[in-house]
């Protein structure tokens, strides 16, 4: 009956979307109605050829064991789509150095504006995505002492999420967009995220359901509220009705300055609930384990928690002071996000005293010094951000090279490096290896990380006041003295230290495959022993 | 790890709990955490008492400081036009051919014209006003409309081929590949050639040149040299709008050209019309106005 549920179900969607692939009318909608066809099709042909066999033994685990297959495929996963982020991000920064390099014979689809949403993707939802989901996976599985709900649930979040990458990745490149940041893909992308999105929810809460602790971990209390959140800011910030069921073309149900408040409430708790309180979820449980030492203080985790999650959300509206939005919500936006600072703080404080008594592992373990410098570049951009909010600050740094500096000094720094940690933390685990294949390579990694990040920040620092001080630079009776074309022409040596920075960032994260390749064939074990706790 | 319920390395008791063998320490808020964040809190709290800030009914609370981001910046706009009041309404009523280049409306004409050119000129014109394809260098002494202040100061206000402004300059070169035949054309480009000083084909310029007076001279003159009150350029000199080699005046000559320029007179005041005026008129080609007007 569920074959045969499935072969009918894959064949029916096969057939809608060679309909759909045939009354296209762009092309980036042909093209994903033909992705979808083929995958169904495919799908549907071999569930047929394999009809009436027995049941396949998915993972071949007891029924209580954990589900690691799909962690191991996150693994891959969040490898492969970290370099393809960071590759992309390394050529767009050289394009703005280079403008050439937006190649005159490649329009319009090798320009700037399209690939820089293909890297801010490929970094926030396909690198960070993935690693979230995949340490989800993990976390909840080994916190609850259960395997992970739903059976092959799993395995549908981890391909589905995948088609969704590259649903929205090709569809930038062929020019469907809705021109929201960070909310760039269009509406057949946007539901189908929410189909996957639902059955993460459902695997996850399900298996904190049949846990065998009493209490929830502090761990999944955020990994908790950054899926539910993100499901909420995804569902609210992407209403819009298609132009045609076959096209990508929509229509914004919000207009003007609703529409770009309820943008940024999305994009800034994007930040908030993907890239701060998931990754906090991770933090909370690779810091630790790594440490071998208990988490410093439960009292602070609980108030941080509520603290950050209440506050975070009201946050939105600092990223459009001095706008049409009313000089009342950009107030409440800054006062917020100031009163954010020692919440988020909080995460940084459990972490980061979570060594005591463990602190010479710095010395000796490189995965521990990438754990500990993510969280110091955790706190450094949760200063940073409640200070930009600040109105005065902001009518500085606002539109300027400051806001990427920022950006990039959280996602390199935290999110980036508490993933390589994360990557380096699971994969001998998953893969049954006493350690990674090369600890000295870990080393390289964590210094061309470092040196990349502090190069790319330092630069845009730099870059990003002298900019904004040159479009407010006044003459004694008022007059501009810049035009805007001197402020870009005084930049370019900034830029070509930022992409300096992010080749040195690449370089890192290409050992990091190497070494993960290594220790996945696990010919040669490590030779140095390295502080990492039996299992 | 006898007692469950202390760490043994910070001596500090534990919760209790453990989860896939992490433990929680029960240590307290640090202090200064704690503190720091109630100062935040009374910080927010009083900014949003003296600034506008909490949503009513009707309308948001407006603060006790009376302070709106658009009041801030008029403010500032009315402090510099109050401080600049005087000369800028002695430049607006000025005679610029007239104007002392040493009395103050001159030098603020100049400084202010130079800002008002970085802000609303210099995306075409170029920073330096040197001009790029299609966009006329404004440094040298080659003007199509004309190079005095009073034509300058026309040109900015009305702009040129533009629907915004009836009295914009206009003038409109025919497409003559509608016209002539490919073999006429290529004729006039080597007469063309002749007349710049470039190399050319003498046979077939010989044609052009007969070619050029039935229908080109009209506008661009007997000699080729151009006429201001229709903004034909001068086609005897090295400077090009376009482009002065053979491809590029076959081109512009097959499908003419239309260069647009918006009138500025609805955006910029007089006073900053008249400043602009001076600050292109003193790069360096500045015509004196014609004995009779």
């Amino acid at each position: 009956m569920w074959e045969v549920l499935k072969i009918v179900l894959s064949g029916v969607v096969a057939l809608l979307a060679a309909i759909a692939a045939n009354w296209a009318h762009d092309l980036a909608y042909q093209v994903h109605a033909l992705l979808v066809m083929l995958i169904a099709g495919g799908l549907c042909l071999y569930h047929i050829r394999h009809a009436g066999e027995p049941k396949a033994d998915y993972g071949a685990a007891p029924a209580d064991g954990y589900m690691d297959d799909v962690v191991r495929a996150g693994v891959i996963a969040t490898t492969f789509w970290g370099v393809v982020g960071f590759l992309a991000g390394v050529f767009i920064a050289l394009q703005l150095a280079f403008p050439e390099l937006n190649f005159d014979w490649g329009q319009p689809y090798t320009n700037f504006g399209r690939l820089r949403p293909l890297h801010t993707s490929a970094v926030i939802f396909a690198f960070g995505g993935n690693a979230l989901i995949m340490s989800s996976f993990y976390i909840v599985q080994r916190t609850s002492g259960a395997r992970l709900f739903g059976g092959n649930l799993g395995w549908f979040v981890f391909w589905g999420y995948q088609l969704f990458i590259v649903l929205a990745a090709t569809g930038y490149l062929l020019g469907a967009t809705q021109s929201k940041e960070y909310a760039e893909p269009e509406w057949y992308v946007d539901i189908w995220l929410t189909i996957v999105w639902v059955a993460f929810l459902v695997a996850f809460l399900g298996t904190i359901v049949r846990r065998k602790e009493k209490h929830i971990y502090v761990a999944n209390w955020f990994l908790l509220s950054f899926i539910i959140t993100v499901a909420m800011l995804h569902l609210v910030n992407n209403l819009s009705i298609p132009v045609s069921i076959f096209g990508s073309k929509s229509v914004q149900v919000f207009a003007g300055v609703q529409d770009a408040m309820t943008q940024w409430w999305y994009g800034h708790n994007a930040v908030g609930f993907f890239l701060t309180a998931g990754f906090l979820g991770m933090m909370y449980y690779f810091v630790p384990k790594q440490a071998e030492r208990p988490v410093y203080s439960y009292k602070l985790s609980i108030i941080h928690f509520w603290a950050l999650i209440f506050l975070y959300i009201w946050a939105g509206p600092h990223h459009l002071h001095y706008t049409a939005l009313p000089d009342w919500a950009s107030t409440l936006g800054m006062v917020f996000s100031i009163i954010l600072w020692m919440p988020s703080w909080g995460g940084m404080i459990n972490g980061l005293m979570t060594l005591q008594g463990a602190w010479d592992k710095l010395r000796t373990d490189p995965i521990m010094r990438m754990l500990v410098i993510s969280l110091a570049f955790y706190g450094m951009s949760t200063f940073e951000g409640p200070m930009m909010s600040i109105r005065a600050v902001n009518s500085l740094s606002h539109y300027t090279d400051w806001t990427i500096g920022h950006v990039h000094s959280g996602a390199l720094g935290w999110n980036g490096m508490i993933t390589f940690g994360a990557l380096y933390f699971l994969t001998p685990r998953l893969w049954g290896r006493e350690a990674m294949y090369s600890t000295s390579a870990i080393n390289w990694h964590f210094w061309l990380a470092t040196i990349g990040i502090v190069l790319y920040a330092a630069s845009m620092w730099v870059t990003g006041i002298m900019e904004g001080l040159m479009w407010r630079e006044v003459d004694a009776q008022g007059f501009l003295v810049n035009s805007f074309a001197d402020t870009v022409d005084a930049k370019f040596p900034m830029y070509v230290v930022r992409a300096l920075g992010g080749i040195l960032y690449l370089s890192g994260g290409l050992i990091m495959v190497w070494n993960i390749w290594m220790t996945i064939r696990g010919k040669a074990p490590a030779k140095s022993a390295v502080a990492t706790p039996a299992e | 790890m006898a007692d469950n319920k202390k760490d043994d390395v910070t001596g500090v008791e534990t919760t209790g709990h453990e989860w896939d063998g992490i433990r929680e320490l029960n240590n307290p808020l640090p202090r200064w955490w704690l503190w720091l964040f109630y100062a935040t809190i009374v910080y927010g709290l009083l900014y949003t008492i003296a600034y506008p800030a909490w949503p009513m009914v009707n309308r948001a609370t407006g603060g006790l400081l009376g302070y709106s981001t658009r009041g801030e910046v008029a403010e500032e706009i009315a402090r510099v036009e109050a401080q600049n009041a005087e000369v800028a309404a002695q430049l607006a009523a000025a005679d610029l051919n007239t104007l002392d280049p040493s009395s103050p409306a001159h030098s603020y004409g100049i400084a202010g014209g130079a800002a008002v050119f970085r802000a609303n000129c210099s995306q075409c014109h170029g920073a330096g006003a040197a001009g790029a394809r299609g966009y006329p260098n404004l440094l040298d002494d080659d003007w199509l409309w004309g190079g005095d202040l009073n034509s300058i100061e026309y040109t900015v206000r009305h702009g040129i081929r533009n629907e915004a402004d009836p009295d914009a300059r206009y003038s409109q070169m025919p497409a003559f590949g509608e016209i002539l035949s490919t073999g006429e054309i290529a004729a006039i480009t080597e007469y063309v050639l002749e007349i710049s000083g470039q190399e050319y084909d003498a046979g077939m310029a010989d044609t052009g040149a007969e070619l050029f007076a039935d229908n080109c001279a009209a506008c661009h003159g007997d000699d080729g040299t151009g006429d201001r009150m229709q903004g034909a350029p001068n086609l005897t000199d090295a400077i090009w709008l376009y482009g002065g080699d053979r491809d590029t005046i076959t081109e512009t000559i097959h499908d003419a050209r239309f260069g647009v320029m918006p009138p500025w007179g609805p955006r910029l005041s007089d006073a900053e019309i008249k400043a602009v005026t001076l600050y292109v008129h003193g790069l360096g080609g500045g015509e004196a106005a014609p004995e009779e007007e």
